[in-house]
């Protein structure tokens, strides 16, 4: 489900390597309220190398902002490397556990959507589903507006990350 | 006040060592200790501070040696300011020590103005001890969290085994690449004097994460010379970054090698000696009319370390409106940050203009250089002269009041031109920078993107402890040196023979000219109505003042006062209180589009 961001040119979403240490987190926090940039999600978590964080997010604005982001974020001394995705081929994926009212008539129908879109029912009760999935942003969206009015109880995403597609890697 | 009351003072085998002058590596010291000792690796003369609670271990541990002298200010403000006067006029790191709570935010002015000029220094912050920070403790604020958006960086230091690391990289960081201002927030429990581990200083180090660029591109410095070359009507554009990067040298052969006129924000004053004829003045909102005029219609305008401030560049649609842009600046994000230039060079100031001179020597080697004889050239230089006929910074030199910049030039003729002038923010800031030519750089010291009122006393401190014999005045207005007054105790107390020039117009000048410009002359609140007797004032710190208020008495004053080598003096200069700065461009306006002084304004401008 890579998206090459051609149809979506304002999103850009851009990975970084940070150094894992208190604080950088906030230090990218603080650089885009400060700086009034447009923030649409934000991940973070500690990679391979535990010294290192990789973050993920995601952003909208003209190419001249969005180079701005870039720079400020670069200039972050926290900031290890810096790549954005949407420049290359790349794979996006965001994870979803959505929560919906499943009684009687409406089971099947989850169940059947659940299965178009290749989605996973985690937990079920009596009168309810978790549904998790995972896939571009898009397809998330695509399946929150396919579930029938009034059924969505709580909606989790993850935010987006993603990975350039290739041999090459986003390391030291 | 924090626990842990220090031992009284007794000499440590680091105390000894020190005596001995011993190779402190591997001595075992505490974390206090490794932080005088760091200063003292780092070759750090002074430091100004203010003690508290947090930073107490810190303090005995400066009490028992004499290699790092500590200057005590009377405001943590004052701390930091006194630090970045002695940044901006030596070249060198400023350091301030503070402690936890008010002692840290009072230093966050002082910081932040740091910052936005960005000058190097370091902040060591004292803060709660580790296991009660969070807990609202007594004197306890985030420091790093405060700090964060005015920092280059900060540390908080949890491990005292990464006190000296620590300490090593905030000076590498805030010394290097784009300087700035870096805060070290140490815990006093990381201090504290019972817990010795063997000291190690680090010469060298390495951050994968920190690479500031050093040399520019050359295929971008071939490009930038090319249209070099070909430009009709070049303007040189300079900023603060000359001075920080130590270009001065550099930016005088490539402006005498092309001949090109060249103009200069209100932070690179003096890295072009300002009484040469190639010189256009200041440019921007109180710029010149020629260096503005010249800027609306240069066809290639080379920007070297300034960064397109909005007080110089006015409205950003009509700025050069005409011109192919090179932009020289250490830090990738000046570029196209606010204006999007074609020819972007990244890298050390002086290093690329080094390549650049190389450069065009090799392509212009019969002229000497570029195009300073063509004709085109010429033609643009006649045309400046034109503008400069307009005699834009015109006043009323038979006025019987004190014109401000009177004063301003009497200052000149009275230290020949031969002083390091701090200044606080306002009219007197302009007029300083348009009739105090300044030949050298690191002469002109001021808060230029701040605009911090109170700056001026508290650097002019730091600059006269850096050159104990130079000149030094800080020229200031009656609502700015209130700001930080406490600081005359500090110049008795260090014996420092600081000369202040007051423009006393009894209002904040500046504000009551844009009232009287933008808000048909309603002062609203910036009338000092309670002004203190600066005279008075002065003698009860324990100084010399004086009071002036005609024009003939203005040079045998001032000749007086800089008379007084070991004084302070404190000159209460009772200017005009209706001039006001010209030329200026308001707010939103174009740079073509200037106020002149209204002897002057009959003549319509373009």
């Amino acid at each position: 489900m890579g998206t090459n961001g051609e149809n979506d040119g304002m999103r850009h979403i851009i990975a970084v390597l940070l150094e894992n240490e208190a604080g950088a987190l906030s230090r990218v926090a603080g650089l885009f309220s400060a700086r009034g940039y447009n923030i649409e999600s934000l991940t973070v978590a500690p990679t391979d190398d535990p010294t290192l964080s990789r973050m993920t997010l995601v952003t909208t604005g003209n190419e001249e902002i969005v180079e701005q982001i870039k720079k400020q974020l670069n200039k972050l001394i926290d900031t290890v490397k810096l790549l954005d995705l949407t420049e290359g081929p790349h794979i996006e994926r965001e994870m979803m556990m959505i929560k919906v009212r499943a009684e009687r008539q409406d089971r099947e129908e989850l169940k059947r959507l659940a299965d178009i879109f290749r989605a996973k029912i985690i937990d079920v009760t009596d009168t309810s589903y978790v549904v998790e999935l995972t896939g571009a942003s898009k397809k998330l969206d695509a399946f929150i507006d396919a579930v029938p009015e009034g059924l969505i109880v709580e909606v989790v995403r993850s935010g987006p990350t993603g990975i350039a597609r290739g041999d090459k890697g986003l390391t030291l | 006040m924090c626990s842990g009351i220090p031992e009284a003072g007794r000499a440590g085998e680091w105390a000894q060592a020190e005596v001995a002058k011993v190779d402190p590596n591997g001595v075992e010291l505490s974390g206090a200790e490794i932080v005088v000792q760091a200063l003292v690796d780092e070759g750090v003369e002074f430091v100004f501070g203010y003690p508290g609670g947090a930073v107490l271990h810190i303090y005995d541990a400066l009490f028992k040696q004499e290699r790092v002298k500590h200057i005590l200010v009377r405001h943590e403000q004052a701390a930091a300011h006194a630090a970045d006067g002695y940044a901006r006029a030596t070249g060198k790191c400023g350091v301030c020590l503070v402690t936890s709570g008010p002692g840290a935010t009072n230093a966050v002015t002082g910081i932040a103005t740091a910052y936005m000029d960005s000058i190097p220094m370091v902040v060591i912050s004292g803060q709660v001890p580790t296991p009660v920070i969070g807990s609202d403790a007594f004197q306890e604020v985030d420091t790093v969290g405060i700090t964060r958006p005015c920092v280059k960086h900060n540390f908080l230091v949890k491990d005292v085994s990464k006190l000296a690391e620590t300490i090593r990289k905030a000076f590498y960081i805030a010394t290097t690449g784009r300087p700035g201002p870096v805060v070290v927030d140490v815990p006093k429990d990381i201090t504290d004097p019972n817990i010795k581990i063997p000291y190690h200083y680090p010469r060298e180090i390495r951050m994968r994460s920190y690479h500031p660029t050093e040399r520019g591109h050359l295929g971008q410095i071939r490009r930038a010379v090319d249209l070099m070359l070909q430009a009709k009507r070049p303007v040189i554009y300079t900023g603060g970054g000359v001075v920080l990067g130590e270009a001065s040298a550099q930016l005088q052969e490539l402006v005498r090698l092309t001949g090109f006129p060249i103009t200069s924000t209100l932070m690179g004053l003096g890295a072009y000696p300002m009484t040469d004829r190639l010189f256009l003045g200041m440019l921007g909102m109180h710029g010149t009319y020629e260096a503005n005029m010249a800027m609306h219609e240069t066809d290639v305008l080379i920007a070297i370390g300034a960064r397109f401030d909005d007080r110089v560049t006015g409205k950003i649609e009509h700025f050069c409106p005409h011109a192919k842009i090179i932009h020289i600046d250490v830090d990738p994000s000046s570029i196209s940050k606010n204006v999007r230039v074609d020819v972007p060079i990244v890298g050390q100031v002086a290093s690329v203009l080094d390549d650049m001179l190389k450069l065009l020597k090799e392509r212009a080697p019969a002229t000497h250089g570029a195009s300073a004889k063509d004709q085109p050239v010429a033609d643009w230089w006649g045309k400046i002269e034109e503008w400069r006929r307009m005699d834009c910074l015109h006043y009323d030199r038979t006025s019987g009041k004190i014109k401000p910049q009177l004063a301003v030039e009497t200052l000149y003729r009275v230290t020949n031109g031969d002083l390091y002038l701090t200044s606080d923010v306002g009219q007197h800031q302009m007029f300083a920078a348009q009739f105090y030519p300044f030949d050298k750089p690191r002469r002109w010291i001021n808060s230029g993107g701040l605009g911090t009122m109170g700056f001026g006393l508290p650097a002019a401190m730091g600059v006269q402890l850096a050159y104990p014999d130079a000149q030094v005045a800080c020229i200031s207005g009656e609502a700015s040196i209130l700001m930080c007054i406490q600081e005359m105790a500090t110049c008795l107390q260090y014996s420092l023979p600081i000369k202040v020039v007051l423009l006393n117009n009894g209002y904040m000048g500046m504000v009551r000219q844009w009232q009287e410009f933008f808000y048909e002359s309603r002062y609203s609140h910036s009338y000092v109505d309670a002004l203190p007797d600066f005279v008075k004032l002065a003698e009860s710190f324990g100084h010399v003042g004086m009071r002036v208020e005609r024009p003939g008495e203005l040079e045998a004053a001032m000749r007086e006062a800089f008379g007084m080598k070991d004084r302070f003096v404190f000159l209460d200069v009772v200017v005009d209180p209706t001039e006001n700065v010209y030329p200026m461009i308001a707010a939103g306006k174009g740079q073509h589009e200037m106020h002149l002084p209204p002897s002057l304004s009959d003549r319509e401008l373009a």
